[in-house]
């Protein structure tokens, strides 16, 4: 393979030598801030779910000043809250041969061989302490009878190594570092801004130093000074407009931090999850995740036959087939994310799809509660069904669920280095606004772990080492730089409200959604990537004349705050699909048509794309400049991804 | 299908509020209660008027984001589901619906039907945790937890601290989510070292933030969507009557 030598831009700080020890000794080198001094750092934590919630309690209790930011009313109902299935935890509670080397192999192959080595193995290796962790705040993880930790298994691994609580996993792990924070709260040593959007950073000499924070209330813009800024905003998947992401989650904190400089590293990929509700109207506003951990005990199947309108009860079993066990035996139904999706769009465009817009296949759980009993499926999946329910009006205790894939999550994010700081001093970025450890493809179970590996056991090692060697003289939030900054947001603020166009911001986002999921969702090929850019920079300039938001500046206005998101997204949307068309290859959730195996199969170009790309802003309508960090492997060998 | 609206127009905290009518029309069954407002608010921007404010965020019942009342009842007519979670099939063609916000005195309009709950956030300050730093936790499976005590501790853990239980009461009471909290936390072994400074700190709290008190109209259970009991109130009472004995004692 030829080494490709790393553009200067990203250092990534990963240790080197036998992977075993490299986090403990990297750990060692690092420098310290003796527990008096602590006090006097300020750190602006933006985002209080996993990531943001871990990092500001275990940060606080260190001894820092720390300020956390959200848009919700509470932080504890940030987007984490809705995660469902599980998280991962190499504990080998089960006997079946589990161990961080293991979750460190699956979760890079499971990436397709895009991530970094070194940040996977941490991963892996502090994914016992998580579990540790939470279950000392209490969190009521399944049990057994004996009263031990109960696991179940995700797509992409052959052990059960995903501890879980019911079908809320999120809720109750996000609860559970939420109520960590508060006991920080009440000490004095965190302090809540709820109902604020950060819309800009502020550099000083080039470090971060502060955030500009519309207050979502008042409208008021409000300046916060920092020695450090933290950013744990989430992901972006809801450019695509329809996600299964909450309504508010979006790419503005990163997206606003990459034009001042944070390099974006990987935006295309992007996950399409399997098992969704699929779609029913144009009016629809979200979509809703049915767990992957159905896929335990479910059972994935179209009818063989083309547009087969028969009610699936009146499909012979010899009538059907059950794609996933089919093609993919050594893993059947659990198959990972990227390979589930497209083989349920391979069926679906070979017109086998079902129900009315046939673009749906079938998630059946009859065998199991025949074997296992309708007892045992209420209690494993109880909440889940219920909400199918509600949402579908049919009951899937008696007709098989009807799902498709959705975007759920987006790999893709601001670059970090291996203390998850971005090329900006003093800007660090936690959870899935980072790039992150999981390559081309996450697998299920991951995203937890990765968040609260981040917030709880990283940051609160890696934050220490800048802040001892950093210079930070005093700086006031009224000082030049911060009121340069706002004038700038409150400038584009009122520029949306004066266009007073005739097209609703609702008709853009959906419009935007659209193009970025035929062009730049689960397929992806050279023509169609360059028509999306077209397209999405006529659609870019069409919102900055054509854009109606309702109100003013000066009160709480929803609308306001989707419009600088949504403007944000039309330009993130330009630079996915750019990533996708550069990247001439497959890989993971990454599937360029062009690159395929005889078979359908994403093929790989680890000559060429072995690397993070990463983009860096060059100023408006400029064609941002490409860097790469390579990937080298030294402990997995890069091979075909098979799941056979 | 059509749905006549009376909703609660508030311009600000200060400003006193009136229902304005409007009528949604062409509307699909399948559509979520939240999306219709969504249609509505398109026509109101395409008009040139203020949309309707109210917030959500999930969109799918976990969150606690949404909620308003929905004539007369917190998250409306479906027992155990959050307003995101009521679809245009549970209404009839042509009905008539009134929303408000959430009312009360702990709980002040910030517009339309959009709300104040950071009392709730000061109640869980106060003592709704267990006091662990990170880093310091023993093995999990060093904590033996019968499946029935987990289960149970769920139960109540599964609160979204909508604040629906709060617009119900007739006192206004916090009383089911504060006990949601102690009895989730007092049901499992690591809650035990703090179980008693907790539920009298909590109750102090409670009492500080203008919530009333609990007199057992049990309206709260009704409306809560994730249908935590009453009997998590009659635990925190416990709680609290023998922390204030011992003190009491202890004199
Ligand atoms: C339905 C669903 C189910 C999932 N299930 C699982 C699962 O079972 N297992 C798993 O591992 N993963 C799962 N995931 C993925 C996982 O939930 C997320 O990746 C993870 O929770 C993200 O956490 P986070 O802390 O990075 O960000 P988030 O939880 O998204 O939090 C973002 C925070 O940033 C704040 N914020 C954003 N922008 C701004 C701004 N400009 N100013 C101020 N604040 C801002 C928000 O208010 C919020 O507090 C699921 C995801 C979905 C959608
Ligand atoms: S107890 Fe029920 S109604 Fe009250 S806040 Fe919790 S979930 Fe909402
Ligand atoms: S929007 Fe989250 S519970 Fe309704």
């Amino acid at each position: 393979m030829t080494t490709l030598a790393a553009s200067p831009k990203l250092i990534s700080k990963a240790p080197s030598g036998p992977i075993e020890s490299r986090w403990t000794r990297h750990v060692d080198a690092l420098k310290l801030i003796n527990p008096t001094n602590k006090r006097k750092f300020t750190i602006l934590v933006v985002g209080t779910g996993l990531a943001g919630a871990s990092a500001a309690a275990s940060l606080a209790e260190l001894g820092y000043h720390v300020k956390t930011f959200c848009l919700q009313d509470s932080p504890r109902r940030a987007h984490s809250i809705a995660a469902q299935g599980g998280i991962n935890a190499a504990k080998n509670y089960r006997n079946d041969g589990d161990s961080v080397w293991r979750l460190f192999y699956d979760t890079i192959k499971g990436g397709d061989f895009r991530a970094r080595e070194a940040n996977v193995y941490r991963l892996a290796e502090l994914s016992v302490h998580i579990i540790d962790q939470c279950v000392a705040q209490g969190v009521p993880f399944a049990r057994e009878y004996g009263g031990l930790l109960d696991n179940r298994s995700f797509g992409g691994a052959q052990v059960s190594r995903t501890f879980y609580a019911r079908g809320q996993t999120g809720q109750q792990l996000l609860l559970g570092a939420y109520s960590a924070m508060m006991r920080q709260v009440e000490a004095g040593r965190v302090e809540l801004y709820p109902r604020r959007e950060m819309l800009d950073l502020v550099l000083i000499h080039n470090q971060a130093r502060g955030i500009i924070c519309r207050n979502l209330v008042t409208g008021q813009l409000e300046a916060y000074v920092g020695d450090a800024v933290v950013l744990c905003t989430g992901g972006y998947g809801n450019a695509y407009f329809l996600a299964t992401y909450a309504k508010n989650s979006n790419a503005t904190a990163i997206w606003r931090c990459y034009k001042r400089g944070a390099l974006f590293a990987d935006p295309c990929f992007t996950q399409i999850h399997p098992t969704c509700i699929p779609v029913t109207g144009d009016y629809q506003s979200k979509l809703t995740l049915m767990s992957e951990s159905l896929r335990n005990d479910g059972r994935v199947w179209v009818p063989k036959k083309k547009g087969d309108t028969r009610p699936p009860n009146e499909i012979p079993e010899d009538e059907r087939d059950y794609y996933l066990e089919r093609k993919y035996p050594g893993y059947g139904n659990l198959a990972p994310r990227d390979i589930s999706s497209r083989a349920a769009k391979a069926v679906c465009d070979e017109r086998r799809g079902v129900g009315a817009s046939g673009k749906a296949v079938y998630l059946d759980f009859s065998d199991t509660i025949r074997e296992k009993g309708l007892d045992y499926i209420k209690e494993q999946y109880g909440n889940l069904f219920e909400m199918y329910q509600h949402i579908t009006a049919e009951d899937p205790y008696r007709v098989p669920m009807r799902i498709y894939p959705a975007v759920h999550y987006t790999m893709g994010g601001l670059w970090v280095d291996y203390n998850l700081m971005s090329t900006i001093p003093g800007l660090f970025v936690l959870g899935e606004a980072n790039f992150s450890d999981h390559g081309a493809n996450r697998l299920g179970a991951s995203a937890l772990m990765q968040g609260l590996a981040d917030g709880y056991f990283i940051i609160p090692y890696t934050i220490g080492d800048y802040l001892a060697d950093a210079s930070l003289p005093k700086v006031k939030p009224d000082q030049r730089e911060f009121r340069e900054t706002q004038a700038e947001v409150e400038a584009k603020l009122k520029r949306l409200l004066a266009i007073q166009g005739d097209k609703t911001l609702l008709e853009f986002h959906r419009e935007l959604g659209l193009l970025l999921w035929d062009y730049v969702g689960m397929a992806r090929n050279a023509q169609g990537l360059q028509q999306a850019i077209e397209k999405i920079r006529h659609l870019r300039q069409e919102f900055w004349q054509n854009v109606k938001i309702p109100g003013s500046n000066d009160m709480l206005n929803k609308s306001l705050e989707m419009a600088g998101r949504v403007a944000d997204f039309l330009e993130l949307g330009e630079l996915m699909a750019l990533d996708a068309l550069q990247r001439e290859e497959s890989c993971g959730a990454h599937f360029r048509e062009e690159y395929q195996t005889p078979d359908g199969e994403a093929l790989r170009n680890d000559e060429r794309f072995s690397h993070v790309a990463a983009w860096e802003y060059a100023g408006e309508d400029q064609p941002p400049e490409l860097h790469k960090e390579p990937l080298v492997f030294e402990f997995v060998k890069p091979t075909v991804r098979s799941y056979k | 299908m059509t749905l006549h609206l009376r909703i609660w127009r508030q311009a600000h905290a200060q400003a006193s509020g009136r229902f304005v009518s409007y009528t949604v029309k062409d509307l699909s069954p399948d559509m979520s209660f939240l999306e219709m407002l969504d249609v509505l608010n398109e026509e109101l921007t395409k008009k040139g008027e203020a949309p309707v404010e109210f917030d959500s965020d999930c969109r799918e019942g976990i969150c606690g984001t949404c909620g308003f009342v929905i004539d007369g009842v917190a998250h409306g007519p479906r027992r155990g589901r959050t307003v995101c979670q009521l679809y245009l099939r549970d209404f009839r063609d042509g009905q008539s619906v009134t929303l408000e916000p959430f009312r009360a005195k702990a709980f002040p309009v910030i517009q339309d039907l959009v709300v104040d709950r950071s009392a709730f956030e000061r109640i869980i300050a106060a003592g709704g945790y267990i006091s662990v730093d990170t880093g310091s936790a023993p093995d999990a499976n060093s904590i033996l937890i019968p499946k029935e005590v987990a289960e149970g501790a769920f139960d109540a853990a599964a609160c979204i601290g909508c604040g629906a239980c709060v617009a119900a009461c007739p006192n206004a009471s916090a009383s089911l989510f504060v006990s949601a909290k102690i009895a989730h936390l007092a049901l499992l072994p690591q809650g035990q070292p703090e179980r008693h400074r907790r539920v009298l700190k909590m109750v102090a709290q409670m009492d500080r933030e203008n919530f009333g008190n609990c007199s057992n109209h049990g309206e709260c259970e009704a409306v809560c969507p994730k249908n935590i009991s009453i009997k998590q109130i009659a635990l925190m009472r416990r709680e609290y009557l023998t922390e204030i004995w011992k003190n009491f004692r202890a004199l």
